[in-house]
C-alpha cells in the first residue's frame, strides 16, 4: 500500500515516477504508430539497439572514452534503431520481401550483430558489460534519479512532438493518398512517427526492456481504441493507460520480493487490455453480448405480440406460448426470459390464472409489427421480386429493426395496396 | 392475406419449399448470406438446369460473388440451404468445380502454371501421395486445351493476365468435375484468352457439363450463354436468356439499387451493433 | 586448414546444421504467406509453455517442454485470431498484444522457479552452441564417427535430432496440401483441403522447432533461422521446391560458415571467440544481402543491367529512327555536328557502327542496309502505334509522338494494318515473313 502512494523510499518513488512517464510516452507514441500500423517495427527496433550498444560501448573503450557513459551508449542505440528503420524500408522495397519479412529480418540479423559484438565486450571487460538479460527483460529496480530526467525529457519530446503534428499524422496515418495529393508532408510524418518510436524504445531499454517497451507501445493503444471512437481521446487515454500500467505494474512489484517490474507492468497492462476487453461500452465481449441477447428477446417478444394480434386477442394463454415457444425452439429459460422482458417493457401484464393479458402498449406494438411485416413481404415481392413463398427469413428479421421512417416510407408506397388485399 | 403471412416458421425448414429436382446439379433453397449480420444476397431460390452454361449478371455490390462463395460454404449462410444433385456439399464435393477470381491468390507465388494446373488433381490424388505421372500428364492436356502448353514451367507471375486466368480454367478442367462454379473468369481479359474460355465452356457443355459463371458483360450473354440470373440483392430474374433478357428485367437489375433493401440490410447491421 | 577437434566441434556442428535445417523448412511456408512475424512472436510467447512444463515435471526433459512450446503457440495463434476479431485492430498490434502479455507471464513465472533447478535464461536468449561439448571424445575424427557418438548425443542434439525428422515428414508427406492451402486457401477449401486444420499444424510446428532450437541458437536467433534461409531463397528461385531446396542449402551452409567463423575470425586477430549462433546469424544476413545485392534476377544489380540494357536499346533505337526520318526527307545522312547537339545520340553511334547498323563517311553518319532494315521496322512499330493511338484509344493527333516514342521499343504490334500514320506519312511495309 505504502508504495502505490509515493511513500515507499525514494528508490521506489524513482521507479514509479521513470515507468510512469514511460507509460505516458510510449502510450502516446504507440497510439500513433498503430493507427499507421507500424505496430510490430517498434519490436524490430527494440532488438536492432543491441548492436549499437555493445558497437558504442567498444568503440568508446577503442577511443579511450567512459565506456559506460549513458549518452554514449544511447546514442549507438539511437544510430541503430535509425539504421534498422531504413533497412526495414529498403528491404521492404525490393521485389518478393514483403514487410513482414523486411521487419523480421532486421529483429533477428541486427540482434544477431549485437550477440556477436556483445561477446567481443564480454571478452574485452568482463565485469564492465550490462548482461543481455538486462537488455531484453529490463532492469527497472536500478533506476536512477538520472535515468528518470532522461525519461522524462524524452516524454516531453514525444508528448510535444504528437501534440505538435497531431492533425498532420492523424491526415497520414488515415488516408495517404489523400495525404500526398493534398500537399500534405507525408514523408516527414512518417520520419518523425518513426523518430519518436526510437526516442521511447532508447529510453526503455536500459530500464525495463525490449519486450517490455513494446509491450507499453502496443497493449495500451489496443486498450484505448476499445474505449474511444475518437481520435484524440485515444491518443489521451492510451497515454493515461501507458501511465496508469507503468505506476500500478512497478508499484506492485515492489510489493513482492521476487517480481521483475518489467514483466508486471506488462501483465498490468494486460489485465486493463482484458478488463476494456471484456467491459468496454460497444466494443466490449458484454456489450455485444448483451445486445445481442437482447435484440433477440426484443425479437422473440415481438413475435409473441404479434401472434397475439394474428389471433385477434389480446390475450395470451399458456397453450399459445408454447405453441409459439416448440415453433421457434426456444428453451423454457428464453421462454421465461421473453415474457419477463415483455412484462418489463410494459407491454404484458402480471401472469393471471388464464394467462397473460397485454397492454395497451403491447397490442398497439403486436399490431404494428404485424402490419411492418405485411409492409415488408409486400415490397419484397413486388419490388424485389422474390417469390411470396421465400420470404422467410427477412422477414423475419427485418420487421422488428426497421426505424419509422422507413416503415413510414413502406406505408406511403405499397399501404393502400396491402390494405386492399388484407380487406379482400 | 398476403402469400407472406404463411411463411411464418422457423428458419431452415424445407419440408414445404416447392418441390427441387434431385436431378438438378445445384439447388439453391431460400439462401440468405450476411457479412456481420448485414445481408448482401436476400432469399435467393434457384435450380440450375443440368447441362448448361448460366450466367449470373447484376451490377456491381449485386452479391455476384457472395452467391458462389455461399453455394461453396466459402461465407456461412444466414439462412437456406444448398444442394448438389440432391446431396450436401460435403458428399459430392469432388464433382464440384471453382475458379476463384484472379485477384485473390498471391501471383508471386513460386509455382509454375503446370503446379497450378496439378492443383486441381488433389481431390483425385488424396492425401500424402506425390503427384504422379498421370496426373501430370492430365495436367499437361489441360494446358494444352487452353492453348499454354509452351508455359507449363512458366512462374506464373510472368504470365499475362489473361495467360493467369486460363492457368485457372486449366487447372478446373483437370479437375474433371461435372459442376463449375466461376467467379469473373471474363475478367480484364484479351481476346485471345475469352476465346479460350468460351470454347472450353462449350466443349463443357457438350460433354454434359453444368457452369455457372459470374459475367459481368451484358452484351455477350446471349451469345455465351444458354440461361442467365439476375441478381442485385436478389434474384431479379432467373431461366433461359431468351426469356429473362427483358429491358424490363435488366432495368431492375441495374436501375439503381432498391433503397429499402439496402436500409434494411443497415438496420439489421445496426441492430447488432455490428456497424461500429 | 581449419582444425577441427571432436570434443568440442562434434554436437556443435549437428546441432546448428539441424536446428538450421528444420527451420528452414518451416520458414518457407511462413514467408510465402506472410506470417514471419508470427515466428517472431510465438518464439516469444512460448516462453511461459516452457516454464509451465518445467514447473510441472520438475526437470528439462525435452518431451514436456515440447509440449508446453506447442501448446502456448496454439493458444499464441488462437488468441491472436481472437483479439483480431474482438479489437478489430491490425494484425501486428494483435500480435504485439498477445506475444508481449504470455511472454511477460513467461518472465513472471520464471522468477518463482526454485532455485536449485537451473533454467539458464541467458542460454534461452542467445544459445549456447559451444556448451555442447563432449567431455571424453576421442581425440581423432575416426574415432569420433563411431557408434559410441550416438551414445554420446547430448540431450540437446537428441530433441533436434527428432524436431528435424518430425518437421522433414510434416513437409515431405503434406508438400501439395500445404502448397495449395499456402497458394489459395479458398480454392483448397472447395476442394475439401482443410487449410484451417494445416495452418495450425504448421504453427504447431514452428512452436516445437523453435523451442527445440533454443538451447543451440537463442529464441531471437531462432527468428533468423526461420526467416532469412527463405527469404533468400525467394528471390533466386521460381518454384517451391528449388525454394525449399535453396534455403535448406543456405541454411545448413549458414550455419557450417557461421560456426566455423565464430572462433576461427577472431583467431585471426589473436581475440577470443565470439558467440557462434550470433556468428551464424550474421552469415545469414550476409547471404541475404548479397543475394539483395548481387544475386540473380531480383537483385539490384541484375535489375540495374537490365535497365541499363533496355536505356542502350532505346539510344540506338533512336538514332536508327533519326538517320531513317533523314533518309525520308532527302538528306542521305546526318552530320556530327548536328547530331553533338543529343549527347547520348553521339555515344550510341560507335556500338550501331560496331554492329553494323550505321556506316560514317566524312562528318556524316548514315545506315547501312541492315540498318535501314531495322530502322524501318522500328518507324513502321512507331507509326501503327500513332495510329493506333489516334484511331482506337482517340488521343489528338498532335499527342501521340510522345506516346508512340515509349511504345515502339515494346516488341509488341498494335492491330491493324494501314499505309500512313495519323501525320498522313508512310508506314513502312513489315519486312516478309516477319512482322
Amino acid at each position: 500500500m505504502r508504495d502505490l502512494t509515493l511513500r515507499g523510499g525514494f528508490n521506489t518513488s524513482t521507479v514509479l515516477l521513470g515507468t510512469s512517464l514511460l507509460g505516458l510516452a510510449a502510450g502516446l507514441v504507440g497510439a500513433v504508430a498503430m493507427l499507421r500500423r507500424r505496430s510490430l517495427t517498434a519490436d524490430a527496433i527494440g532488438h536492432a539497439t543491441l548492436p549499437g550498444l555493445a558497437g558504442a560501448f567498444l568503440i568508446a573503450s577503442a577511443v579511450g572514452l567512459d565506456q559506460r557513459s549513458l549518452p554514449v551508449l544511447l546514442a549507438g542505440a539511437a544510430v541503430a534503431a535509425l539504421a534498422s528503420v531504413a533497412v526495414i524500408q529498403w528491404l521492404a522495397r525490393q521485389p518478393r520481401t514483403h514487410e513482414d519479412a523486411a521487419i523480421g529480418i532486421v529483429l533477428s540479423v541486427f540482434f544477431g550483430v549485437g550477440v556477436v559484438l556483445l561477446s567481443l565486450v564480454q571478452n574485452k571487460a568482463p565485469k564492465g558489460s550490462a548482461g543481455l538479460k538486462d537488455f531484453l527483460f529490463g532492469q527497472a529496480a536500478t533506476m536512477l534519479p538520472g535515468d528518470v530526467y532522461t525519461i522524462g525529457a524524452i516524454a516531453g519530446v514525444c508528448a510535444l512532438g504528437v501534440l505538435l503534428f497531431r492533425r498532420e499524422m492523424a491526415v497520414v496515418c488515415f488516408d495517404r493518398g489523400f495525404a500526398h495529393a493534398g500537399g500534405w508532408p507525408v514523408a516527414l510524418m512518417d520520419a518523425v512517427i518513426m523518430v519518436l518510436i526510437v526516442l521511447v524504445t532508447v529510453a526503455g531499454l536500459r530500464n525495463v526492456g525490449v519486450v517490455m517497451v513494446v509491450a507499453l507501445l502496443v497493449i495500451p493503444p489496443v486498450t484505448a481504441r476499445l474505449w474511444t471512437e475518437r481520435y484524440h481521446r485515444m491518443l489521451m487515454l492510451s497515454a493515461a493507460l501507458g501511465a496508469c500500467s507503468g505506476y500500478i505494474g512497478s508499484a506492485i512489484s515492489a510489493a513482492f520480493e521476487h517480481a521483475p517490474t518489467g514483466a508486471v507492468i506488462i501483465l498490468t497492462s494486460g489485465v486493463l487490455f482484458l478488463v476494456s476487453l471484456t467491459a468496454a461500452p460497444k466494443r466490449g465481449v458484454l456489450a455485444s453480448a448483451a445486445r445481442s441477447v437482447f435484440l433477440r428477446l426484443r425479437i422473440a417478444g415481438d413475435h409473441v405480440l404479434e401472434a397475439a394480434h394474428d389471433a385477434g386477442t389480446s390475450r395470451l394463454d399458456r397453450h399459445g406460448l408454447m405453441q409459439i415457444a416448440a415453433d421457434r425452439r426456444w428453451n423454457a429459460l428464453f421462454r421465461n426470459a421473453v415474457i419477463l422482458s415483455l412484462q418489463r417493457r410494459g407491454l404484458l401484464k402480471a401472469r393471471t390464472p388464464e394467462g397473460w393479458q397485454l397492454t395497451p402498449g403491447g397490442t398497439g406494438r403486436g399490431a404494428r409489427v404485424a402490419r411492418t411485416h405485411e409492409l415488408w413481404a409486400e415490397y419484397l415481392v413486388r419490388r424485389a421480386d422474390i417469390a411470396g413463398t421465400h420470404v422467410g427469413w427477412s422477414v423475419d428479421q427485418v420487421e422488428h429493426v426497421l426505424d419509422a421512417e422507413t416503415i413510414q416510407r413502406l406505408e406511403t408506397e405499397l399501404g393502400g395496396h396491402v390494405h386492399a388485399r388484407a380487406q379482400a | 392475406m398476403i402469400q407472406g403471412r404463411r411463411t411464418k416458421r422457423p428458419v431452415g425448414d424445407l419440408a414445404d419449399r416447392p418441390e427441387h429436382s434431385p436431378q438438378s446439379p445445384l439447388s439453391i433453397h431460400a439462401m440468405t448470406v450476411a457479412y456481420n449480420r448485414r445481408p448482401v444476397l436476400w432469399d435467393v431460390d434457384y435450380d440450375a438446369p443440368a447441362g448448361s452454361l448460366i450466367a449470373v449478371v447484376g451490377p456491381n455490390g449485386a452479391g455476384k460473388s457472395t452467391l458462389i462463395k455461399g453455394c461453396l460454404g466459402l461465407v456461412p449462410l444466414a439462412a437456406g440451404a444448398v444442394e448438389f444433385w440432391g446431396q450436401p456439399l460435403r458428399d459430392e464435393r469432388a464433382r464440384v468445380g471453382y475458379v476463384p477470381q484472379r485477384e485473390t491468390v498471391d501471383w508471386d507465388f513460386p509455382v509454375s502454371a503446370l503446379d497450378v494446373v496439378c492443383m486441381g488433381r488433389y481431390g483425385k490424388i488424396g492425401w500424402c501421395r506425390p503427384i504422379g505421372r498421370q496426373h501430370r500428364k492430365a495436367a499437361r492436356d489441360c494446358l494444352d486445351r487452353v492453348g499454354l502448353g509452351e508455359y507449363a514451367d512458366r512462374q506464373i507471375g510472368q504470365l499475362s493476365g489473361g495467360q493467369q486466368q486460363r492457368v485457372f480454367l486449366a487447372r478446373a478442367l483437370a479437375q474433371e468435375a461435372d459442376l463449375y462454379l466461376m467467379d469473373e473468369p471474363f475478367a480484364g481479359v484479351d481476346a485471345a484468352t475469352e476465346r479460350a474460355i468460351v470454347d472450353v465452356l462449350r466443349e463443357m457443355r457438350a460433354t454434359g457439363r453444368t457452369v455457372v459463371v459470374v459475367h459481368h458483360d451484358l452484351q455477350t450473354v446471349p451469345v455465351y450463354f444458354d440461361h442467365a440470373v439476375l441478381l442485385n440483392m436478389r434474384v431479379v430474374a432467373a431461366g433461359p436468356v431468351s426469356e429473362v433478357f427483358t429491358t424490363t428485367n435488366l432495368q431492375q437489375t441495374y436501375g439503381g439499387r432498391l433503397t429499402l433493401l439496402s436500409e434494411a440490410a443497415d438496420a439489421l447491421a445496426r441492430a447488432d451493433g455490428a456497424a461500429l | 586448414m581449419i582444425a577441427l577437434d571432436p570434443g568440442a566441434d562434434l554436437f556443435p556442428l549437428i546441432a546448428a546444421v539441424l536446428a538450421a535445417g528444420s527451420c528452414a523448412l518451416l520458414g518457407n511456408y511462413l514467408v510465402l504467406r506472410r506470417l514471419s512475424l508470427m515466428g517472431d512472436a510465438i518464439s516469444h510467447s512460448v516462453l511461459p509453455g516452457l516454464v509451465a512444463a518445467f514447473l510441472v515435471t520438475g526437470s528439462r526433459a525435452s518431451m514436456p517442454m515440447l509440449f508446453g512450446a506447442a501448446a502456448a503457440g496454439l493458444l499464441t495463434v488462437v488468441l491472436v485470431g481472437a483479439v483480431r476479431r474482438l479489437t478489430r485492430v491490425e494484425p501486428g498490434a494483435a500480435m504485439g498484444v498477445v506475444f508481449t502479455i504470455l511472454f511477460a507471464l513467461g518472465v513472471l513465472m520464471l522468477a518463482y522457479v526454485p532455485h536449485e533447478i537451473d533454467l539458464d535464461t541467458d542460454c534461452l536468449l542467445h544459445g549456447q552452441l559451444e556448451a555442447l561439448y563432449w567431455h571424453d571424445a576421442p581425440a581423432s575424427w575416426g574415432e569420433a564417427l563411431s557408434p559410441a557418438a550416438i551414445a554420446a548425443a547430448p540431450r540437446q542434439v537428441v530433441t533436434l535430432l527428432v524436431t528435424a525428422v518430425a518437421v522433414g515428414v510434416l513437409v515431405g508427406a503434406f508438400y501439395k496440401e500445404l502448397r495449395i492451402a499456402a497458394f489459395d486457401p479458398s480454392h483448397a477449401t472447395a476442394l475439401g483441403v482443410p487449410a484451417g486444420l494445416l495452418h495450425a499444424l504448421l504453427m504447431i510446428a514452428v512452436a516445437a522447432t523453435t523451442v527445440a532450437c533454443f538451447e543451440a541458437v537463442g529464441s531471437i536467433l531462432v527468428i533468423a533461422m526461420l526467416i532469412v534461409p527463405a527469404a533468400t531463397a525467394r528471390l533466386m528461385t521460381d518454384r517451391l521446391g528449388s525454394q525449399i531446396a535453396v534455403s535448406l542449402l543456405v541454411g545448413i551452409a549458414a550455419a557450417i560458415t557461421g560456426y566455423l567463423a565464430s572462433f576461427q575470425l577472431p583467431g585471426v586477430f589473436d581475440a577470443q571467440p565470439v558467440n557462434a549462433a550470433g556468428s551464424i546469424t550474421v552469415v545469414l544476413g550476409i547471404s541475404l544481402t548479397l543475394t539483395l545485392v548481387a544475386g540473380p534476377k531480383h537483385s539490384v544489380i541484375a535489375r540495374m543491367r537490365r535497365r541499363r540494357s533496355i536505356a542502350k536499346t532505346i539510344t540506338s533505337d533512336d538514332l536508327l529512327g533519326l538517320l531513317y526520318r533523314a533518309e525520308e526527307a532527302g538528306e542521305p545522312g546526318v552530320r556530327f555536328a548536328d547530331l553533338r547537339a543529343i549527347p547520348r545520340l553521339t555515344a550510341a553511334v560507335v556500338p550501331a557502327d560496331r554492329a553494323g547498323l550505321v556506316t560514317h563517311k566524312d562528318d556524316r553518319v548514315s545506315l547501312t542496309e541492315h540498318g535501314r532494315r531495322q530502322a524501318a521496322s522500328l518507324i513502321r512499330r512507331h507509326r501503327l502505334w500513332e495510329h493506333y493511338l489516334v484511331e482506337h484509344v482517340g488521343l489528338a493527333p498532335d499527342h501521340v509522338h510522345d506516346q508512340a516514342e515509349k511504345l515502339e521499343h515494346i516488341h509488341a504490334r498494335p492491330d491493324g494494318d494501314t499505309p500512313q500514320d495519323p501525320h498522313g506519312r508512310r508506314i513502312p511495309p513489315a519486312p516478309r515473313g516477319n512482322h
